[in-house]
């Protein structure tokens, strides 16, 4: 803490809220207020016992404590906790940190070093937390002859497109933020919007390394987006449909990646070309371009990319397990709720608590989830693989591998799933 | 006026079509220089390397200080290889002096040279292996390189500038029970070596992506006057430690590893390859050196050469022949110092090789030229 702040004394902190206590109080009336009466007016209230909740009865639990959990239940069944907490933004920004974390340690395990070490009690476990705190405390310098407008956007649009992705994730049965018939579409429409992105930020910083870069991922994502769809072609022809959710239930009793293998491989080559990720990261290739075309972001926008690029990567890592590993089906491994709490309550001594609103969650939810961030921790442990283990590939190796081998076997992964699908195994009314 | 600009700042009538990068000195990929670099979309349509960012005068500074003081300059240019950059010194002034060198300390010095050679070459495949974006390939030599230097270190005192060889022999005599530690250590870094041919040598990207560029002809690497390993990747057998054997190369078995390809994948496997082979020398020279013995003549405070007189040496370094061309006038001091490097021959080939390449070849192609910037400026 006395790193950050060396000479922080609580009485100053106090002193210098109370000297500009007025321009807070401004600032808290103008917004504040405004953002209050919006929450109230457009956002639907949940109904509890047969009474409307506002927010100013939100606060009733503190006279009545056993409304606490079903105020709970239903602040989390909004719109609001689902896209910034759950299965949202907050849920994929815990797995993205985790990622990082996991793959500086593996990467140090397999090359014989360290890792981070120091921040935190915890074999350096607050790293990340000390990078964040730098690049946010970092000058961000920006070109003199760069596109201001668009250099500032093109990180911010990143992160919500990135976002916008890991909306469409279903993680359990009902926990989606959109749970849009056409999910699968929409995902490809969103993987759509990154090379504009990348193409955007590398020209606009009017430099040439980052333009070089911004032109390799260009040609890398586009030639790389039409095997990648091609490829989950097998999984829709056999399902039927294109909601993510009933993806994920149509493979309750086996995973698709049993049946069409070569979709699952060509998929997941797609993915580490899409997230530029080693050996496909010529986009950032240091030796060569110096930072591809993140070569001039600086301070919190270069964070905010890498934020992006991390959401991204938790994506692409659920997408395979939605659509090639069975998303949240999986065995019954999350102990059931102990049933005598809920009818007897707890006992303690001569007092009983009977808690109503118990349990929060159902057993099927947390074992969903539970299988769900195994599959994807072990399907990210295989993204970040490759890490350690390949150099780099060029340009043509690359758009020759993307045109002519993966295009190729996508269509032999389509016609193995149309075979499956007339001769009457698989699919809607198969004998599976 | 604009024509007495240095080379990439003149302002050049190009075509629309061609871009100029300068790669360098600023740069993740160069080292201490610049390559100018035109490219037409994806290939190079001229390159323009640019030494000299790093030039200290090692040669001027020489003539200011006697034969004994010239060593610990003379080896910065190469710190990782300091044994060898003093090497043909050594052997130039001890014949100018006529000196004669102890059977022992001829062996510590082979020792030394081939351990210095392997530090040297781990250094340069770490660079190798990030230039080609393969990080366990940096992390891996890096750190086993650390047995050698602990080993220099118990050898010479020193981690990296060693400053071991002087005239008359080695400054000091092997620490006790070294023999035994030697052998172990050596053997336990062949062991490792070996294990790089499974993550980077036979690794089908790095061969797909390194095999085939930049080639290099036989007769275009005896015509630009390429050395060392570049010039043995190119498949002339040409090892100064088997065609002019110095010191006591010529009773040990050295076997020079030659390829035929000429590309970027062979020049960087003759390096590998020549480790492996002074892990057998480091052996031999262990059974052979004589167990007990003087490692140092004695010489007279600031000696002087015998008139005018001049020498020429040369040695294999670990990035080709390595030469000390030395001319006195009868003075304490050398009249002139000239220090002919490996680096500065093999850059000439870089024109050459990358020419028509992709851009995405250039560290490759540059890096497997076994070039030291800091050498080749001096």
């Amino acid at each position: 803490m006395s790193v950050i702040a060396p000479n922080f004394k609580f009485s100053e902190f106090v002193k210098s809220i109370l000297d500009n206590v007025f321009w807070i109080l401004l600032i808290f009336a103008l917004i504040g207020l405004p953002a209050a009466q919006i929450i109230l007016f457009y956002i639907e209230m949940p109904v509890i016992n047969g009474e409307l909740l506002t927010p100013f009865l939100a606060l009733t639990w503190l006279a009545d404590p056993s409304r606490t959990l079903p105020i709970l239940k239903a602040f989390m069944t909004t719109d609001l906790f689902k896209i910034a907490a759950f299965p949202g933004f907050g849920f994929a920004a815990l797995i993205a940190a985790g990622t990082i974390f996991i793959e500086r340690k593996m990467l140090a395990k397999l090359q014989l070093r360290v890792g981070p070490f120091y921040c935190g009690k915890f074999e350096g476990i607050l790293q990340l937390m000390g990078d964040g705190l730098k690049l946010i405390s970092k000058e961000i310098i920006i070109p003199a002859k760069a596109d201001k407008p668009i250099f500032w956007a093109a990180p911010i649009i990143f992160v919500a497109t990135a976002a916008a992705f890991v909306a469409l994730i279903p993680v359990a049965p009902g926990w989606v933020v959109a749970d849009v018939d056409v999910g699968l579409l929409a995902v490809f429409a969103i993987i759509g919007f990154f090379p504009i992105i990348t193409i955007l930020s590398a020209w606009s910083s009017n430099s040439k390394f980052p333009f070089i870069g911004g032109i390799r991922a260009l040609h890398q994502m586009v030639s790389f987006e039409i095997p990648l769809i091609l490829s989950l072609l097998g999984v829709v022809i056999l399902t039927g449909t294109l909601n993510l959710s009933e993806i994920v239930a149509s493979q309750s009793n086996f995973p698709w990646i049993i049946f069409l293998p070569i979709g699952a491989i060509i998929f997941f080559i797609t993915i580490l070309a899409e997230l530029e990720r080693i050996p496909f990261d010529l986009p950032e290739a240091e030796s060569e371009i110096v930072a591809g075309w993140l070569t001039e972001f600086s301070g919190m926008i270069y964070g905010l990319v890498q934020l992006g690029t991390y959401l991204k990567l938790y994506a692409f890592a659920a997408l395979f397990v939605v659509l090639f590993l069975g998303g949240w089906s999986g065995p019954m491994i999350w102990p059931p709720f102990p049933e005598e709490i809920i009818t007897d309550g707890i006992v303690m001594g001569p007092i009983t608590a009977k808690i109503p609103g118990l349990p929060i969650f159902s057993q099927e939810m947390l074992n969903g989830v539970l299988w769900f961030i195994i599959k994807t921790v072990g399907v990210i442990f295989f993204i970040l693989l490759p890490r350690g283990v390949f150099p780099r590939i060029r340009i043509d190796m690359l758009l020759s591998l993307g045109w002519y081998k993966l295009i190729g076997l996508a269509f032999v992964n389509i016609f193995i799933a149309l075979g499956l699908l007339y001769a009457g195994v698989l699919g809607p009314g198969g004998i599976l | 006026m604009n024509n007495e600009l240095p080379p990439g700042l003149a302002l050049q009538k190009v075509d629309e079509r061609i871009m100029t990068l300068n790669v360098g000195p600023q740069h993740p990929g160069s080292g201490h220089m610049r390559i100018i670099v035109q490219i037409d979309g994806d290939f190079i349509v001229a390159c323009d390397p640019d030494p000299g960012y790093v030039h200290r005068g090692e040669e001027k500074m020489a003539e200011y200080r006697n034969y004994i003081t010239n060593i610990p300059h003379l080896e910065r240019p190469v710190i990782h290889d300091s044994c060898n950059i003093l090497y043909p010194y050594v052997l130039g002034v001890e014949e100018l002096l006529g000196i004669e060198v102890p059977e022992r300390a001829k062996y510590i010095r082979v020792i030394a040279s081939e351990l210095n050679r392997c530090v040297y070459t781990m250094y340069w495949l770490a660079i190798y292996g990030i230039f080609l974006g393969h990080s366990t390939m940096f992390m891996w030599p890096a750190g086993d390189r650390e047995l050698l230097i602990d080993l220099l270190e118990k050898m010479t005192g020193a981690r990296v500038t060693h400053a071991h060889f002087v005239p008359g022999g080695v400054r000091n005599d092997l620490p006790p029970n070294f023999e035994d530690v030697c052998l172990r250590q050596v053997n336990y870094f062949e062991k490792r070596i070996k294990e790089y041919a499974a993550i980077f040598y036979d690794n089908p990207i790095l061969i797909a992506r390194t095999a085939n560029t930049g080639v290099l002809s036989r007769q275009d690497a005896i015509r630009l006057g390429t050395t060392g390993s570049v010039l043995r990747a190119s498949g002339v057998d040409y090892d100064l430690r088997k065609k002019e054997p110095y010191d006591v190369y010529d009773e040990l078995d050295v076997h020079s590893n030659v390829m035929k390809e000429g590309d970027s994948y062979a020049r960087s496997k003759i390096p590998w390859l020549d480790m492996l082979e002074s892990c057998n020398i480091i052996r031999q020279a262990l059974q052979k050196m004589p167990k007990s013995g003087s490692v140092r003549v004695k010489l007279k405070p600031n000696p002087k050469g015998k008139g005018l007189d001049s020498v020429y040496k040369r040695v294999e370094s670990g990035r080709g022949s390595l030469g000390c061309y030395i001319v006195s006038d009868g003075k304490p001091e050398p009249y002139r110092l000239k220090l002919s490097v490996g680096s500065f021959r093999n850059l000439i080939a870089l024109p050459y090789l990358l020419k028509g390449e992709k851009l995405g070849n250039m560290p490759a192609v540059y890096w497997s030229l076994n070039y030291w910037p800091v050498e080749a400026d001096r």
